[in-house]
């Protein structure tokens, strides 16, 4: 495993909507077929009506684990939503923790009915680099919408966390998981998300 | 992906706790199954009813709980093997029916039932985290916990050959952190059976006589002790002469076996986990508990094994032990079990210091947290009915001008109350006492109450419990407004089909109640209205409040929008806003009153912006704009 840690734990976190689940799943099952010993934990039920959604991977070499991460235990985080990154870095977080971000907000409702107000994306991204020991970023939303399908953005982030080389599965093996799990009919779509996210990173 | 019966014996695969309830009842060869969706347990029934043709299964999803479960027990007396499923608020539903069934068993029919309620420590999506434990004990059922995925389906085969030795059903506890949580397990085979269902009509079977049936069923519980004291669900594991002995069940196990490893305790304490809660197994926690003074019991939500395991320590004049749990304060009486708790309790019983993380990066984080970090709080979905229809409601209200109370229920229609929604609602209960509350609020003129009074729920909880609650204020001569929000599912939980969408559980077309005509059976005036007509829904609830006396109802009738969106694939309008007409800033209605996700208000204009990404085209906004500044335009 490219991680030292075992059990390594890799935590997604977004908003409901954003396909957060999907892409837990997806890699859990490639992990599971590599023989890997994983435990899916998922935080969703109400939280789906644009509330935040979470998803956590034990993934183990030895024996499973229970769902839950203990705090200060993430290695690496997937953040759909800037701010769901940070919100994430508070209970997981840690000096030696790998940030990936789709760096597109998505407004809490507080945000719309002027209770609350979002921080400043720039110092938002500060906040996230000096808690990560690598943190990158990208516009997933954007690149999905300029693949024609929003829906998509979750997938460009499939692609992005496997280009970084934190989590034991490559390319060949995520596309293999597309091709068995979609329709065929999006098949074609998510292996170019796939490839767009991991180059993009 | 493929559907839970095709996967073949032997093989192993990635199964979340609630498909693996799923397939340990059809590995049990299960025949019927039966529930209401409620987070965490809705998957149970919707796996199996994926399955349901290709094995020739009954799959249904009740009107509530209550049905559930006399539906899956004819299957039981009739010889069968059934499931039912529920959530913890669900088995207060159906607790009158399964009180009465332990009295009675299950007839010498050869059929088995098994239960399975699914708690949600923490209240993730819940009005409260009861401890349905305690309710399986009270219906006087055998009481199994599993403590991970691959033990949930073991234990549920084996609940089911345990119901039919002892002839009684069986209570299988799931709680968020199993139904949610996925791992790998190993697949057994399918065992098929067409069964034989068949009633015996040379007896009865009632819970009369009930003291003799009473001490019948006290004595069948010993046996499924004796029975239990010998499972292999309930092992311990570590030292011989242990420093200390943690007892836990559920989702305490995997949290207390993290502690330990985390903090490198496993000479010094052993971990005793039952899987059989009830009949307490207390033989064996008795000779498990010699081995050392110090006990610490984790579990979730209550003390439920804590006291029985005092009660087993006095019983045995082993005083001298010390008992750590939820009575001591080292694990909270509220919320989940977490690594952390158990870290903690170690902690301080062991006088050892774990730090997650070192004080610098403590403070840094505590610093992002205050300047940046705000809570996101749940709201309707882009294009949901219901944000339009508490528009209205809230409209209405204010002209009507008497201060109108409104009760709500259990749904999405639920997410008003929250900071996201309209706040209209002043009064939220349990499933269907939006009707029931309201009721009693329309009886109170001659003591001066001069409000008027609207109960607002959605369609599934209109036929789950509104409808008795609604005949009693036809009948006692309530006076108060019905409004039924009728999105065509039961969204909240996973747009799940109910009586009133034409299709069943295994997707067959069904009998379609007709809401509409049953409300007019009732002899009440009912109006029908389409909530994204705002001023129409206005107009209606105005005209329903100028009424006062009985019961009046109104039918907001609107596809839920993912439901929709899901059949039509795609928008109905295309949304555009006319910048120079728009005041941004000075009126921000759209945005900040209104509330629609896909709607926001630019930083640096002021204008607002439709994010393309969430807009559903619904187009309700180019309604609510005083000036006129947001155009639908028709796709074609």
């Amino acid at each position: 495993m490219t991680s030292q840690h075992d059990p390594m734990n890799l935590i997604i976190s977004g908003v409901g909507g954003q396909g957060n689940i999907l892409i837990s799943r997806l890699i859990g099952r490639v992990l599971a077929n590599k023989g890997y010993f994983v435990t899916i934990g998922e935080t969703f039920g109400a939280a789906q009506r644009g509330g935040g959604v979470f998803s956590s991977l034990r993934i183990s070499e030895v024996k499973y684990h229970g769902p839950l991460v203990p705090d200060g235990q993430g290695h690496v985080i997937l953040g759909l939503e800037p701010l769901e990154t940070l919100r994430t870095l508070q209970s997981y977080g840690n000096p030696d923790v790998v940030t990936v971000t789709n760096f597109q907000p998505v407004y809490p409702v507080g945000v719309l009915a002027k209770r609350l107000t979002y921080p400043d994306l720039e110092e938002l991204k500060g906040a996230i680099e000096g808690l990560s020991r690598s943190s990158r970023f990208l516009k997933a939303t954007d690149m999905a919408m300029e693949l024609g399908a929003p829906i998509v953005a979750n997938i460009i982030m499939l692609g992005a966390l496997l280009g970084t080389d934190e989590i034991p599965i490559n390319l060949e093996e995520a596309e293999e998981e597309v091709r068995s799990s979609f329709p065929s009919s999006k098949v074609e779509l998510n292996l170019t998300a796939l490839k767009r996210g991991f180059n993009g990173i | 992906m493929p559907s839970i019966e095709q996967y073949l014996p032997g093989t192993k695969h990635l199964l979340m706790g609630n498909d693996a309830i799923a397939r340990g009842a059809l590995e049990a060869g299960a025949h019927f199954a039966a529930g209401y969706p409620g987070t965490p347990s809705s998957e149970i029934i919707q796996t199996l009813s994926q399955a349901a043709k290709a094995l020739n299964l009954h799959v249904e999803w009740s009107t509530n709980e209550k049905a559930a479960v006399e539906g899956a027990a004819a299957a039981a007396f009739a010889g069968l093997r059934s499931l039912a499923a529920m959530k913890n608020a669900g088995l207060s539903v159906a607790l009158d029916f399964l009180t009465h069934l332990s009295y009675t068993g299950l007839g010498d029919r050869g059929g088995a039932m098994v239960t399975a309620v699914c708690d949600d420590p923490n209240a993730h999506s819940s009005g409260d985290e009861t401890d349905s434990r305690w309710l399986g004990k009270f219906a006087s059922a055998p009481v199994l916990e599993p403590s991970s995925v691959q033990e949930a389906k073991d234990m549920v085969k084996w609940a089911f050959e345990l119901s039919k030795e002892f002839h009684c059903f069986v209570f299988l506890r799931g709680y968020t952190r199993l139904c949610h949580a996925s791992s790998t397990i190993e697949m057994d085979d399918l065992p098929r059976s067409s069964g034989e269902a068949k009633s015996d009509t040379s007896k009865t079977i009632s819970p009369y006589l009930a003291w003799p049936k009473h001490a019948a069923v006290l004595e069948n519980l010993e046996k499924i002790r004796g029975r239990f004291e010998a499972s292999t669900f309930n092992q311990y594991e570590g030292p011989e002469k242990p420093d200390l002995i943690i007892v836990c069940g559920g989702s305490g196990v995997p949290c207390s076996t993290e502690a330990v490893d985390i903090l490198g305790l496993q000479d010094r304490v052993g971990i005793l986990r039952l899987g059989t809660l009830w009949p307490f197994p207390v033989k064996l926690v008795k000779e498990c508990l010699a081995k050392s003074a110090q006990i610490l019991v984790v579990e979730e939500v209550d003390p439920f094994l804590e006291i029985h395991v005092k009660e087993t320590i006095a019983d045995a004049h082993m005083e001298s032990r010390k008992v750590y749990g939820k009575g001591s304060g080292h694990i909270p009486g509220y919320g989940e079990i977490t690594p952390d708790r158990v870290l903690s309790a170690l902690g301080k019983i062991f006088d050892v210091d774990h730090e997650a993380r070192n004080a610098g990066y403590e403070k840094m984080l505590a610093e992002a947290s205050d300047r940046f970090l705000i809570n996101r709080g749940l709201t309707w979905c882009p294009g949901c009915p219901h944000r339009a229809s508490f528009w209205a409601l809230e409209r209405a209200i204010k002209a009507d001008g008497r201060d109108a109370y409104v009760t709500g229920d259990i749904g999405c229609s639920t997410l008003d109350v929250l900071p996201g929604g309209k706040e209209q609602i002043n009064l939220l209960h349990a499933m269907g006492s939006s009707t029931g509350l309201a009721t009693g609020f329309g009886q109170l003129a001659p003591f001066d109450y001069q409000q008027p009074v609207i109960a607002v729920c959605g369609d599934s909880t209109f036929f789950h419990a509104a409808i008795p609650a609604l005949i009693n204020a036809v009948y006692n001569d309530s006076s108060m407004i019905q409004i039924i929000l009728d999105n065509s599912a039961t969204a909240m939980t996973g747009f799940q089909s109910h009586p009133g969408t034409g299709f069943n559980a295994v997707g067959d077309p069904a009998k379609r109640i007709d809401i509409e005509k049953l409300c007019r059976s009732l002899g009440c005036e009912v109006m029908v209205s389409d909530p994204f007509d705002i001023r129409g829904t206005v107009k209606a609830i105005r005209s329903l409040l100028k009424m006062e006396e009985g019961v009046r109802i109104l039918i907001l009738r609107r596809a839920c929008e993912i439901v929709r969106m899901k059949e039509e694939k795609m928008r109905p309008y295309g949304i555009r806003v006319e910048e120079e007409k728009c005041k941004g800033e000075e009126c921000g209605i759209c945005s900040s009153e209104f509330r629609c996700p896909a709607l926001f208000q630019d930083v640096e204009t002021g204008n607002t912006i439709i994010r393309e990404d969430m807009c559903s085209g619904c187009g309700v906004c180019a309604d609510i704009c005083p000036f006129n500044a947001i155009e639908r335009e028709e796709i074609a």
